[in-house]
């Protein structure tokens, strides 16, 4: 975008009067919000949250980007295809699949291991993006701990337990994609 | 000099050059999109992506007269004044539908087929396709069956160009694939009970412009644009087929052939392509060993070096040069071997030289169009022997190495091995078991290694440059695509330091030297081009021509492609 663009709408900085100069008026409004704040948590409205005891709530935890799960298709199978498009997309580099012959009839490929190292990752969200089936999908689980960094790289057992804890809360995101196997 | 105006550009071709339109369009710079042709092949016409406008001007009258109906563009070829156009809405509306009919019986399961990626049906559709597809899309499962040993058919990706079954009927010969029923059930299939199964039948996996043919060694190894290309030359015979290998993480996926009109072609054969897992086989030797009392100890590489070098001249000053030999394995290239013997020269010009024993299996196969797997199992033969010769005129052959042994004549031999099959017995070490000194270097563990005073591990050839002589005499420069297994060393660095050369062995600076040394090599002082240079008669064709129908793209997509790869040789 150039300087001179159309679009770009310049604003100039306002003058300060003189009570501004004087640090008169700017203080009172600090002070004002300030105070607003304080009888407002005085009476109980506050963003704080006391973690763990109380848990934050999400506006929509169906766009919250946190832990990842793989989904299972209708036989309770991993819907991955092993196409490694989320891989790819990864900026993190914190995907690694190994894709082989699917042992079902009706499906040809499949992951045969499918690790995500949670430290690595950025939780920006590409994968989901980027999977033609949706089978990866971030959820709103977003206090990870371990005690270890071992602990914190995923396998598609820890991936797909995952799923198995949030799909009541969380429904998949979308009944559409490709139902592996299923045909359009 | 015959002109070609192509979209209304003209160039110029060679009075003696024969062209089908694709190739004079290319010239121009314009592509024309194509399945079934493929230079290497007899042309069919059946697939009509490239149905192109043509015409002929009049010389005298500069009208040009255009035929009504398209015509295929593989299928014409060119003249002085031949008028091709690429880009009319009728040539574009035929492109789009040819696509719509191949999409209806495809069932665009790109994220699962191994050729997504480098898939010309893929490609072909952003550039030359409807906007939006109108057939379903039927992903996720396939049509798989096996072939044969090395392939796989994913029978609802074909798109019926047929170059599959005219390669195994035209050139390797067997005519093991058929295209069986007619019509829109028309498939690819093998004589049940017959496999494809002759020593070429990799190739039909790289012809296939879709996922039709997959190769069963790589299915599912990677995603292709993970990997990363390295040329090469392959080493398991003497054609020295150009190659390229295509790695990951330091692991070869798979090699594919290179055009290359001065040795290989299109082609190369199963036994270069599939058979390389010694690169990576587990029992290669990693570490520098010495022998302690009586069992190896292991050493680190500058001790090994120094020891080594003061080892040799003590036995070159106490018991004279003649007693000292070197084995130069014909795995070496001729910038390692040409430094192993200046080394050994050096210690004593009476010290003996000695070319490794050549593998040799069987005859000669030359398929129906000359491509030839020789029966000499080692790529550069040729090339050690030139440098043998230069600094020995008489050199020795392993087998008189072995006679001399039992006459006790040696007191210390240096023995390069890097063969990728076994290739000595307990019989043959135990003939140098009177050796006091044995220098081996190998990548494999062998009897003779387990009897070496000194284990040193060398590479394969994915791992290292240099260049190897085939059996026409045509030297090809190679790049190295992994790195050295464990501690290992490249072997031109192992002789480099041993001739207390200083800094890293680039092979690239060697070749020079050797050149001005030695009057078989001089064609190639100013470096070896990439199609290599035949260093008997001197002639160079450059494989930037035809290069279509292996590894390189119809297309440039997000690879850059050069784009004169279209032309093909007078
Ligand atoms: S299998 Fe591949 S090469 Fe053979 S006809 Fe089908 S698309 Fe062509
Ligand atoms: S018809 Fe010309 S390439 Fe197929």
């Amino acid at each position: 975008m150039q300087a001179n663009d159309p679009n770009i709408q310049w604003v100039e900085e306002p003058q300060l009067g003189w009570t501004g100069r004087m640090y008169l008026t700017p203080i009172i409004d600090g002070l004002t919000i300030t105070l607003n704040h304080f009888f407002k948590a005085a009476k109980g409205d506050t963003f704080t949250v006391q973690f763990p005891e109380e848990r934050p709530k999400f506006g929509n935890p169906l766009i919250y980007r946190g832990v990842h799960r793989l989904n299972k298709d209708d036989e309770g199978r991993v819907k991955c295809v092993a196409c490694f498009m989320c891989a790819t997309a990864c900026p993190a580099h914190c995907i690694d699949i190994v894709g082989t012959q699917s042992p079902w009839e009706d499906r040809e490929k499949y992951p045969q291991s499918f690790v995500i190292d949670e430290l690595r990752c950025i939780f920006c969200g590409m994968c989901e993006e980027a999977c033609p089936v949706d089978a990866i999908e971030l959820t709103s689980m977003f206090d990870l701990t371990g005690a270890s960094r071992e602990e914190m790289i995923f396998d598609k057992e820890k991936l797909l337990s995952v799923y198995d804890q949030t799909i009541a809360a969380e429904p998949m995101k979308s009944k559409g994609g490709h139902a592996a196997g299923k045909g359009a | 000099m015959a002109v070609i105006t192509v979209d209304g550009r003209d160039v110029q071709i060679g009075d003696d050059e024969k062209l089908n339109c694709i190739q004079a369009a290319d010239r121009a710079g314009v592509t024309i999109p194509f399945y079934c042709w493929h230079p290497g092949l007899s042309v069919v016409a059946s697939c009509r992506m490239c149905l192109i406008e043509t015409g002929q001007k009049n010389k005298d009258t500069g009208k040009v007269e255009m035929v009504p109906k398209l015509v295929p563009g593989c299928q014409t070829p060119v003249k002085d004044g031949t008028v091709i156009i690429t880009n009319s809405p009728k040539v574009k509306a035929n492109q789009q539908f040819v696509q719509e009919g191949i999409l209806l019986d495809h069932p665009v399961d790109c994220p699962i087929c191994d050729q997504a990626g480098e898939c010309w049906l893929q490609d072909y559709y952003f550039n030359f396709g409807h906007k939006e597809r109108q057939a379903d899309i039927k992903p996720f499962t396939s049509d798989r069956k096996e072939l044969g040993e090395h392939v796989t058919l994913f029978a609802d990706r074909c798109v019926m160009c047929s170059r599959c079954v005219r390669f195994t009927r035209e050139v390797s010969g067997e005519a093991e694939l058929q295209v069986i029923n007619r019509g829109s059930h028309a498939a690819i299939d093998i004589f049940p009970g017959f496999p494809i199964d002759n020593h070429l039948s990799g190739n039909v996996n790289d012809l296939c412009p879709v996922g039709a043919l997959c190769s069963s060694d790589f299915l599912y190894q990677q995603r292709v644009w993970f990997m990363e290309p390295h040329d090469s030359v392959c080493v398991k015979c003497s054609t020295g087929c150009s190659v390229q290998l295509h790695e990951n993480h330091d692991k070869l996926y798979r090699i594919q052939p290179r055009f290359n009109p001065n040795a290989n072609e299109w082609w190369m054969c199963d036994k270069g392509r599939f058979e390389n897992q010694y690169i990576d086989a587990p029992e290669r030797i990693g570490g520098v060993k010495r022998r302690g009392r009586d069992q190896f100890e292991n050493c680190d590489w500058p001790a090994a070096i120094t020891e080594i070098q003061r080892c040799l001249q003590d036995l070159v000053t106490h018991q004279g040069g003649k007693t000292i030999a070197a084995v130069v394995s014909p795995f070496l290239t001729v910038e390692e071997a040409y430094l192993l013997c200046k080394y050994f020269k050096g210690l004593s010009p009476e010290a003996t030289l000695v070319l490794g024993k050549i593998p040799v299996d069987g005859q000669d196969e030359v398929f129906a169009k000359g491509f030839t797997i020789r029966a000499e199992k080692c790529p550069n033969r040729r090339g050690v022997e030139e440098v043998l010769r230069h600094f020995q005129a008489d050199f020795m052959t392993w087998d008189q190495f072995l006679a001399q042994a039992d006459a006790k004549r040696w007191k210390g031999a240096y023995i390069t091995g890097l063969y990728p099959e076994t290739w000595n017995d307990e019989a043959d070490a135990n003939r140098i078991d009177n050796i006091s000194l044995k220098i081996v270097q190998d990548f494999s563990p062998s009897p003779i290694a387990r009897k070496a005073t000194f284990v040193l591990p060398g590479v394969t050839f994915a791992e290292k440059g240099g260049c190897y002589v085939n059996h026409a005499g045509l030297i090809q420069a190679t790049d190295w695509a992994l790195k050295p297994f464990e501690a290992a060393h490249i072997d031109g660095q192992i002789f480099s330091d041993l001739a207390g050369r200083r800094g890293l062995y680039q092979p690239t600076a060697i070749m020079p030297e050797v050149a001005a040394e030695i009057p078989f090599f001089a064609r190639s002082a100013s470096g070896v081009p990439d199609g290599g240079l035949n260093l008997v008669t001197g002639s160079e064709k450059s494989p930037r021509t035809s290069q279509l129908g292996t590894v390189t793209h119809p297309i440039p997509t997000f690879r850059t492609v050069a784009s004169d790869m279209l032309e093909v040789e007078s």
